[in-house]
């Protein structure tokens, strides 16, 4: 029985966050990979592009709320969700024509790009601010839990609680989705296909006859879905602040490059080890490990990190990687 | 008038020229090789007549058209088709969207040319699901001619197609060649393999700096005791 309180601890306090929590960073590492490996830069403003996405998405959530329209037990931001997309997308087509495009006919080094995208960044860190403000915003309504924890005591009688929110089950569900369809679309349609050849070859793709503005526009359209549901669901799960999603890059190129940069396989691995890690050392164990030893009683939480150190988890698996295996565990590229 | 026709190409990278009045001539359906010692301008040579190289002087002329100043997209799709020496494949798809890829241009069906390149290549065929970046060099060489045939060009050029392979898989990529050009496609190749290549050449070039010193059918200039001594080592 304590073994079982202890899975259920365990699952309730890490299992269950870190998997929302690694589905997000593995959708916000697809659109850095996908970046990297078309555009071949290292995109800084990525997180940026989460938090405008996700600021529109709010946005556009109130307006839905204010005409009364709601999606039931699900959160109103799912059917805000395609339109924050397009007008993300939108944005990202535009960013390219006046910015990245003219570092492309030049043909700038990767790290000229680098550099670009952190001015961006910034302008698009203050836009976002402009248009939503700096506040913390929670924006998740309908039904708020899937499991309470009076539901799962009644369920099971366990003294021990149990709790899953629809934004996680919903966080898991749409990025299954999401994945699926971008995988879909990388492996069998012709458009598909030719990005994955420019990125594999951009020499051969051009001689036989591929677009190279058509995969560049395509990408970014791509990589506006992925942010802004990335965004989103984090949002959703955490509640939004322009600020946060600054913060994330930094998981979110560790998911990138510890899968293999350039790999989308390799950035959903990635997303979860990050997750996982980070969860993982700031979590008090004292509970689990009170189910399982009983004897021991910990004078400390049996917390190795404090949660203020999380990003510092990211940080040092980065390094790690980068020092031992700069390809990551799927050989992605390095350019 | 011969099917392709590229004379008296001038021009160069930078300032300097590196093809001084260069002359080749393909006919239909025959293979032309283009030998000679290196930098004397061979794969410069051929990347002027596929456009991948401003020309100063001289013209381009494919069946009859003057091609001189199209992309290398247009005159792929004008009925060239080109394999470059190195980076000739797309490593991390499958060797079927290799082949699709080629066709990429093509708005028809192209499952029967891709079958007539399995039916050329049947390895290709076994190995239809694999990564081209895993296969053999003279697998991948094969991918390569195979893509660049999806188009179903009428000339096709190739930058020394068996650079780095064994000299059994040389011998079996000639053969291969030769099979293609009895398809009725003409063939312009570049081969660091001057002896193996002019014994299958229709007519080969010998370049010198950028300009040709011998021409002759493949057979007449492996006889010229003179071009022996001086190009192909006795």
């Amino acid at each position: 029985m304590e073994v079982i309180n202890a899975l259920v601890a365990l699952t309730n306090y890490v299992i269950i966050p870190a998997t929302a929590y690694g589905a997000q960073l593995a959708l916000g590492a697809l659109g850095v990979t996908l970046i990297y490996s078309i555009l071949r830069f290292s995109n800084f403003a990525h997180g940026d592009t989460m938090a405008f996405g996700t600021a529109v998405v709010i946005l556009i959530t109130w307006g839905l709320q204010a005409m009364g329209i709601t999606f039931g037990p699900l959160p109103t931001a799912l059917i805000a969700l395609p339109f924050g997309i397009a007008v993300t997308a939108l944005m990202m087509l535009g960013t390219d024509r006046v910015v990245y495009r003219y570092y492309r006919r030049i043909r700038a080094q990767p790290v000229v790009l680098v550099m670009v995208s952190v001015g961006v960044m910034f302008v698009m860190n203050a836009l976002t601010r402009f248009l939503i403000g700096v506040d913390q915003i929670n924006f998740a309504d309908g039904e708020r839990f899937i499991i309470s924890a009076r539901t799962w005591n009644q369920m099971t009688g366990m003294r021990e609680p149990l709790t899953l929110r629809t934004t996680q089950a919903i966080t898991v569900v749409t990025a299954a989705i999401t994945v699926a369809a971008l995988f879909w679309f990388l492996g069998r349609t012709r458009t598909g296909k030719s990005m994955r050849a420019f990125s594999d070859n951009e020499d051969l793709a051009l001689l036989s006859g591929i677009d190279p503005d058509r995969v560049v526009k395509v990408t970014w359209v791509l990589t506006a879905a992925l942010a802004t549901i990335a965004g989103t669901l984090y949002g959703l799960d955490k509640s939004f602040k322009a600020f946060t999603y600054f913060q994330i890059v930094l998981p979110i190129f560790a998911s990138a490059i510890v899968g293999g940069i350039g790999n989308p396989v390799g950035a959903i691995v990635g997303g979860f080890i990050i997750s996982f890690s980070e969860v993982g050392l700031t979590y008090a164990w004292k509970k689990v490990a009170g189910y399982l030893v009983p004897a021991w009683e910990p004078d400390g939480l049996v917390q190795l990190l404090s949660t203020d150190y999380k990003f510092a988890v990211s940080f040092v698996i980065l390094i790690l990687v980068l020092i031992f295996r700069p390809t990551g565990i799927f050989r992605g590229k390095v350019v | 008038m011969s099917y392709l026709d590229a004379s008296n190409m001038t021009g160069g990278y930078g300032r300097a020229d590196i093809l001084h009045g260069c002359t080749l001539t393909v006919e239909r359906g025959q293979i032309a090789v283009i030998v000679g010692p290196n930098g004397a301008g061979k794969s410069t040579a051929m990347k002027a007549v596929f456009g991948m190289l401003p020309l100063r002087g001289g013209s381009v002329m494919l069946d009859g058209t003057d091609i001189t100043a199209m992309s290398p997209q247009d005159r792929v799709k004008k009925g060239m088709g080109f394999v470059p020496q190195v980076n000739n494949v797309f490593p991390t798809m499958s060797v079927e969207e290799n082949l699709e890829m080629g066709a990429f241009i093509r708005d028809d069906d192209f499952h029967d040319t891709m079958e007539q390149v399995y039916t050329l290549f049947p390895i290709l065929k076994d190995k239809r699901h694999q990564n081209a970046g895993e296969l053999s060099g003279g697998q991948r060489q094969q991918v390569a001619v195979g893509r660049a045939l999806m188009t179903q060009p009428k000339l096709l050029m190739l930058d020394e197609p068996t650079a780095g392979v064994s000299p059994i898989v040389m011998d079996e990529l000639f053969d291969r060649i030769i099979e293609v050009a009895r398809t009725g496609i003409s063939i312009l190749m570049v081969e660091q393999n001057a002896r193996q290549a002019l014994e299958i050449a229709d007519r080969g070039y010998v370049l010198v700096q950028g300009t040709n010193r011998y021409t002759d059918t493949g057979k007449a200039l492996l006889a010229d005791p003179e071009v022996r001594r001086t190009f192909l080592g006795g």
